[in-house]
């Protein structure tokens, strides 16, 4: 934590990998202040090339959202409404000097790291892969880039490059620094973090510092503060934690994601009736009618 | 700066919107009590990712689907000894079989990989499952067509040629099984996903791929020249079944969620297909127009294929549909 220096979890080294603990993220974004500097640092560090040089015109926010050259992606959401006790002055977009509420939010999205993974299941050649670490890893060099996992994620995380890079494979997304870790380093994003808005840790310890924090904020009048991590939906929890401040969909999170394999037994039940039809439909055209 | 001069040109455009209409189109400036309505989610941005996949995959769908059916005529055709029939239904499946994976392969992001598909055997993975039955279908039929072509031309000796021919009607039996797979898994492919316009309609879409694929070996059996009773029933049944499949894609509507299904582009493409291979297939066939029939069931079952993965990019790309198929 702040203050605590090189003995910050986002600074010291560690050995998650070697002892198999399971890790987390947790993005706050309350603390953040739009710097974009994990933007810069993932992308320094895992070499992902440009994602386009576009200008959305949303707010301060030309990324536009997480792919396969984006890993991590600044959120900058506007909306008319209070931010916790925040008092409202003359800067205020209201009309002729009315008093309109108005917040101005930042939140770091990233890779979920689910615990069930949707592009993981769905991936045909095993390239997909969780790590000892409790994160999913895509291994560029046994993908194929078959684009199944890209319709399979349900927070529209992964995606196929356009043109596939040399001796890369077709698909990408956060790799939650895996190689970092393995050497006992802290992803790069929670590294550079200035405001420690994204923290990296233990995921209990992670769980619990979420849950301390939306007390916190709820105590000091953010009465919409929740975290985000679906563990009653069929996805099971995440390993990067979010506080939302309001609903999960003003920051394009689905409210209530569900991995694509809980649809597996209805469609392919459907699958063995019509084939079960055509058969019976191809003996009787043969039986009665030839 | 020859950039500079049109973002200058886009804001006085925006204030001029501004000023007399009271609201701008198009992308621009999204302040909180703007003048531009506020677009769902995170400025309208997708929430899940909208399919990556060209034309091949539809095309593959179309071919895989009328192939993979073809061996189960085949399989009935040699039961009742219409030897003729059973060899064009053959020779169609061995098209098929050999077309397809070129297809898939083409859209892979790396093509040279595709053998990396078969390293493993995931269960829970369509794209596993069907890499598997593409590849097990297309080991089988390719040589039950050949060796049925050099059977015919007598190319064994007679002490053989019995086994010859179980052999190659096992060869068949097997591509009738793994291509019964062929035509339906598709549908899963599509229904397993993270796309509400597919996940939504999952359990119609293996039953229509199913049929349109049987239908479709159907008709391009009756286009080479086979107008038998038999085809003309399965054609009937396919078309019947078809036309049911429409209604029933009418009646399940689940508005903003399905949107894709029932308007723009998407729509009409689903809409035509489901319109040619089903009443307008029925029509031609009861005013005895077999050949057209065959046509207008072919075109059909190729638009609607097309028509669902244009449906998959614009539900994937619309933020509410996601949002209303979780609520």
């Amino acid at each position: 934590m702040i203050g605590e220096g090189i003995q910050s979890t986002n600074q010291r080294r560690h050995s998650f990998v070697e002892d198999r603990v399971e890790v987390g993220f947790f993005t706050d974004p309350t603390v953040c202040i739009g710097c974009k500097a994990c933007e810069v640092a993932c992308k320094e560090w895992n070499d992902v090339p440009d994602d386009g040089y576009t200008w959305t015109g949303n707010s301060y926010d030309n990324t536009g959202h997480l792919g396969a050259s984006t890993w991590r992606h600044v959120l900058f959401v506007e909306q008319d409404q209070q931010k916790g006790k925040q008092v409202v002055g003359t800067h205020s977009l209201g009309k002729d000097g009315d008093d309109d509420p108005f917040r101005w939010i930042f939140l770091s999205d990233v890779c979920k790291h689910c615990e069930n993974a949707g592009c993981l299941e769905a991936c045909p050649t095993g390239s997909i892969v969780r790590t000892e670490v409790g994160s999913v890893l895509v291994q560029n060099d046994v993908c194929n880039g078959c684009g199944y996992c890209v319709v399979s994620c349900p927070f529209g995380v992964i995606d196929r490059r356009p043109e596939p890079l040399p001796d890369a494979g077709g698909a990408f997304k956060c790799t939650f620094c895996y190689d970092r870790q393995k050497s006992g380093l802290t992803p790069a994003c929670a590294k550079v973090c200035p405001t420690e808005s994204i923290v990296f840790g233990r995921l209990d310890d992670v769980r619990a510092l979420a849950r301390k924090r939306v007390e916190t904020l709820r105590a000091s009048g953010y009465d919409d503060a929740q975290i985000y991590d679906p563990t009653e939906t069929s996805v099971g929890g995440i390993h990067a934690l979010f506080l939302l401040l309001g609903e999960a969909e003003a920051y394009g999170l689905p409210p209530k994601p569900e991995i694509p394999t809980i649809y597996l037994k209805s469609s392919w039940s459907a699958a063995a009736v019509a084939a079960l039809g055509a058969v019976l439909a191809v003996g009787a055209a043969f039986a009665f009618f030839a | 700066m020859n950039a500079d001069r049109n973002f200058e040109d886009r804001l006085d455009s925006l204030r001029k919107g501004a000023k007399h209409g009271g609201a701008v189109t198009g992308r621009g400036v999204d302040i909180s009590g703007g003048p531009i309505p506020r677009l769902p989610g995170y400025y309208g941005e997708a929430v899940v990712k909208p399919p990556v996949w060209t034309w091949e995959i539809p095309l593959y769908f179309f071919l895989g689907g009328a192939s993979g059916m073809a061996p189960l005529i085949a399989v009935a055709a040699l039961l009742v000894r219409q030897i003729e029939l059973a060899r064009g239904a053959l020779w169609i499946m061995a098209a098929g079989a050999l077309l397809s994976p070129v297809l898939l392969i083409m859209d892979l992001g790396r093509p040279m990989l595709f053998l990396n598909m078969l390293r493993v055997f995931k269960h829970r993975s369509p794209m596993s499952v069907g890499a598997w039955i593409l590849s097990a279908f297309s080991s089988f039929a390719v040589p039950a067509c050949l060796i049925f072509e050099l059977y015919l031309r007598d190319a064994f000796a007679p002490s053989i040629a019995t086994l010859v021919l179980i052999l190659c009607g096992l060869l068949c039996f097997g591509a009738a099984l793994f291509g019964l797979g062929l035509a339906t898994y598709t549908g899963v492919l599509l229904g397993a996903t993270a796309i509400p316009a597919w996940f939504l309609h999952r359990t119609l879409l293996p039953i229509h791929f199913g049929t349109a694929g049987l239908g479709c070996a159907a008709a391009i059996l009756e286009l080479l020249g086979f107008q038998t009773r038999p085809l003309f029933v399965l054609g009937m049944l396919a078309a019947i079944v078809e036309a049911l499949l429409w209604i029933w894609l009418e009646i399940d509507k689940h508005g903003a969620a399905d949107r894709a299904l029932h308007r723009g582009g998407s729509g009409w493409l689903i809409r035509a297909g489901e319109i040619l291979s089903g009443p307008l297939s029925i029509i031609f066939r009861l005013t005895n127009l077999v050949p057209l029939a065959a046509i207008s069931f072919l075109l059909g079952a190729l638009c609607s294929r097309f028509g669902w993965i244009a449906a998959g990019r614009v539900s994937g790309r619309d933020p509410e549909a996601v949002f209303a198929s979780q609520r």
